[in-house]
């Protein structure tokens, strides 16, 4: 543990200059595994980080909380250097403006709710009684009111989500930090914490940064997107701009497109395996092709005229959807297509079966592979 | 999966299906017997008639204040020194942790005379420890109820710091985490977090540390003596009694036997059965 030398940094005096509440570039070393994740939030945004299993989310939150040192890079928040090994610095955890909502919430099974939620008001140096007087307003807040008195075991997953949010927020953090906050409740819960979860979000004046592998959290909750693959930032940007323009088949896949890779001359774009589409959009270069599952026709026959892409395909899968079926198919190129129970029934689809699979060109949306993220 | 589909036959049908083996079924039975048949010889040859008045003997009074009294110092002292002890052992990764934790469990096996007499060579009045506290404070610990603490402490220890680091070795460290997220220290957190968790493994282990320094006997004898009022405690009292009332040996090993029994029952109904 070493204590911070008072840099200039330490000493600016507003939390709200600079670029953002929080600007850090977190490097992290564990074993193989290396996070190179540069994040920056400003005061009130809300910032979901997005990726599968084992791309380092966890990592990055813990590095964050203080919990995992940084190998590299720097942590600054509110002004304020808290993890820097260039320069030596490390703020321990306690030590850090930062609130937590823990994946399984950690609630302290030996307290009540109300003096859960008065942990950290009383470790932040109010009295007993002044803690006990804030954490009561924090539980009226979230609509807890009469089950201040209750012990964690005692509460439902939804209640118990809201205490946790409740005792994070209690400490009027600069950084507030989301480990899949919702993972743990069923659908139905779900779905009402997570709006109630958005409304507390939107009040607070901090930065937030809500850890999740469920795309539909992020795209509600959150101002903007980061997404990370294998420890790094394989696109970021707001809801619209990534479920348009997905550039891994992670996020394709998590917003639900079929993407390609490809080089494109004018409107058409040959693929890295030979196949030709012709796109509405006009490139030159290296770009992406996102269309819909549900842009995609099957036809028993190929079908003919308009500025079509046809090609011969065989049906591997078959899953229901929604209200409608999703058919996975294999050939020139690997596709996703949505098409009706009647359409399916009409066509007779089964697994194995070859089709023609067809997409219009103004149903497709080519976008440049090369520049940014 | 064809295995999770099929039903899982009823369990009385397993028990019919399996007989236990009689190569098994008569060591156990005589087993129990072994264990149960003093207990049971105890109990007959108790002079239930004379029991009351046996009970409010002036000896037989003072030597079961001295044992509760030095029994439950004893068990303050490894509560004090025990807890940090294991939660360092459980919490702190350090070179020789290994070593520790093998050299703290070393007097459960070691038989307690030896016991004792290594404190009287350490504590005794020309012992590496004891002669400086003779020289410095004029204080001499064997043969004074000190000694009787020391060796009941010494005994007792190794069953608190077993339960203790066992516990906190099972609480779940994401608490502590969660604490030093809302601004707690480690003080703090051990304090206010840690311990309210591990707390039924630190009463499961006072108590059973106190049941053993309770019985201590060898250690006691040999660092402490045997001086009534001041270092004879029951388990001495019921060997010296052996030689000249059998009578009052017995009544003695009764009182023992007794608490024994009610701490064994209050460990399984509050403890060792509680989530």
């Amino acid at each position: 543990m070493t204590t911070p030398r008072p840099t200039p940094a330490t000493d600016q005096p507003s939390p709200l200059a600079g670029p953002g509440l929080l600007d850090a570039h977190l490097v992290v070393d564990r074993g193989s595994f290396r996070l190179d994740l540069p994040l920056t939030i400003a005061p009130g945004e809300v910032v979901a980080l997005l990726g599968p299993n084992g791309a380092g989310k966890t990592t990055a939150l813990r590095a964050l909380a203080g919990l995992h040192p940084l190998t590299a890079g720097h942590l600054t928040l509110a002004g304020r250097n808290l993890d820097h090994p260039g320069l030596g610095i490390w703020i321990p955890t306690e030590r850090r403006p930062i609130g937590v909502v823990f994946q399984d919430y950690l609630l302290f099974p030996h307290l009540s709710a109300l003096d859960n939620v008065a942990f950290g008001p009383r470790r932040h140096g109010l009295s007993r009684q002044q803690a006990r007087h804030r954490a009561a307003g924090w539980l009226t807040r979230m609509g807890l009111t009469e089950h201040a008195r209750r012990k964690p075991r005692q509460l439902s997953g939804g209640q118990a989500q809201r205490v946790a949010l409740a005792r994070a927020l209690a400490v009027d953090p600069a950084l507030l930090l989301l480990d899949e906050p919702l993972a743990a409740l069923d659908a139905r819960t779900r779905l009402d914490t997570r709006a109630q979860l958005q409304q507390h979000l939107a009040a607070h004046p901090g930065a937030t940064l809500l850890v999740t592998h469920d795309p539909l959290d992020a795209l509600v909750l959150a101002d903007r997107l980061v997404i990370i693959e294998h420890g790094r930032v394989v696109q970021e940007g707001d809801a619209a701009t990534i479920t348009a323009e997905p550039r891994t088949d992670y996020v394709a896949r998590l917003v639900g497109l079929n993407l390609y890779r490809g080089h494109a001359t004018g409107h058409h774009v040959r693929l890295a395996d030979g196949h030709l589409l012709t796109t509405s959009d006009q490139h030159d270069g290296e770009v992406f092709v996102a269309f819909a599952p549900a842009a995609v026709a099957l036809h028993p026959r190929q079908p003919d005229g308009s500025p079509r892409n046809t090609w011969p395909a065989t049906i591997t899968g078959i899953q229901r959807h929604g209200d409608n079926l999703r058919i996975q198919l294999t050939g020139p190129i690997e596709v996703a297509a949505d098409v009706t129970p009647a359409a399916a029934a009409q066509l007779r689809l089964a697994p194995g079966q070859p089709v023609w699979a067809a997409v219009k060109a103004t149903e497709t949306r080519a976008y440049p592979a090369g520049q940014g993220r | 999966m064809l295995g999770a589909t099929r039903e899982a036959p009823p369990a009385r049908r397993i028990s019919h299906a399996r007989r236990i083996p009689v190569a098994l079924l008569l060591p156990a039975a005589i087993g129990l017997l072994f264990l149960l048949l003093p207990l049971v010889g105890l109990l007959v040859r108790t002079p239930w008639a004379t029991l009351p008045q046996r009970l409010t003997e002036p000896g037989l009074l003072t030597a079961l204040r001295l044992s509760v009294q030095t029994a439950t110092l004893a068990t303050l002292l490894c509560l004090a020194l025990g807890v940090p002890l294991a939660w360092l052992l459980a919490r702190v990764p350090f070179p020789g942790r290994r070593l520790v934790r093998a050299l703290v469990t070393v007097p459960l096996v070691l038989p307690p005379v030896v016991g004792g007499v290594a404190l009287l060579l350490v504590f005794g009045r020309r012992g590496l420890v004891g002669s400086w506290l003779d020289e410095t404070f004029g204080v001499t610990l064997p043969f004074t109820t000190t000694a009787v603490v020391l060796a009941q402490a010494f005994v007792a220890m190794p069953f608190l710091i077993i339960a203790v680091e066992g516990a906190l070795r099972g609480a779940d460290t994401r608490y502590e985490e969660a604490a030093a997220t809302l601004g707690a220290g480690r003080w703090t957190t051990f304090t206010h977090v840690t311990l309210p968790l591990v707390a039924p493994g630190v009463a499961a282990g006072a108590v059973l540390g106190w049941a053993r320094a309770l019985g201590e006997f060898g250690a006691t004898i040999t660092f402490a003596g045997n001086y009534p009022g001041r270092t004879q405690t029951m388990p001495v009292a019921v060997y010296l009694a052996l030689e000249t009332d059998l009578e009052a040996a017995i009544v003695l090993s009764l009182i023992l036997l007794t608490v024994s029994v009610v701490i064994l029952a209050s460990l399984r109904d509050r403890w060792v059965s509680a989530p």
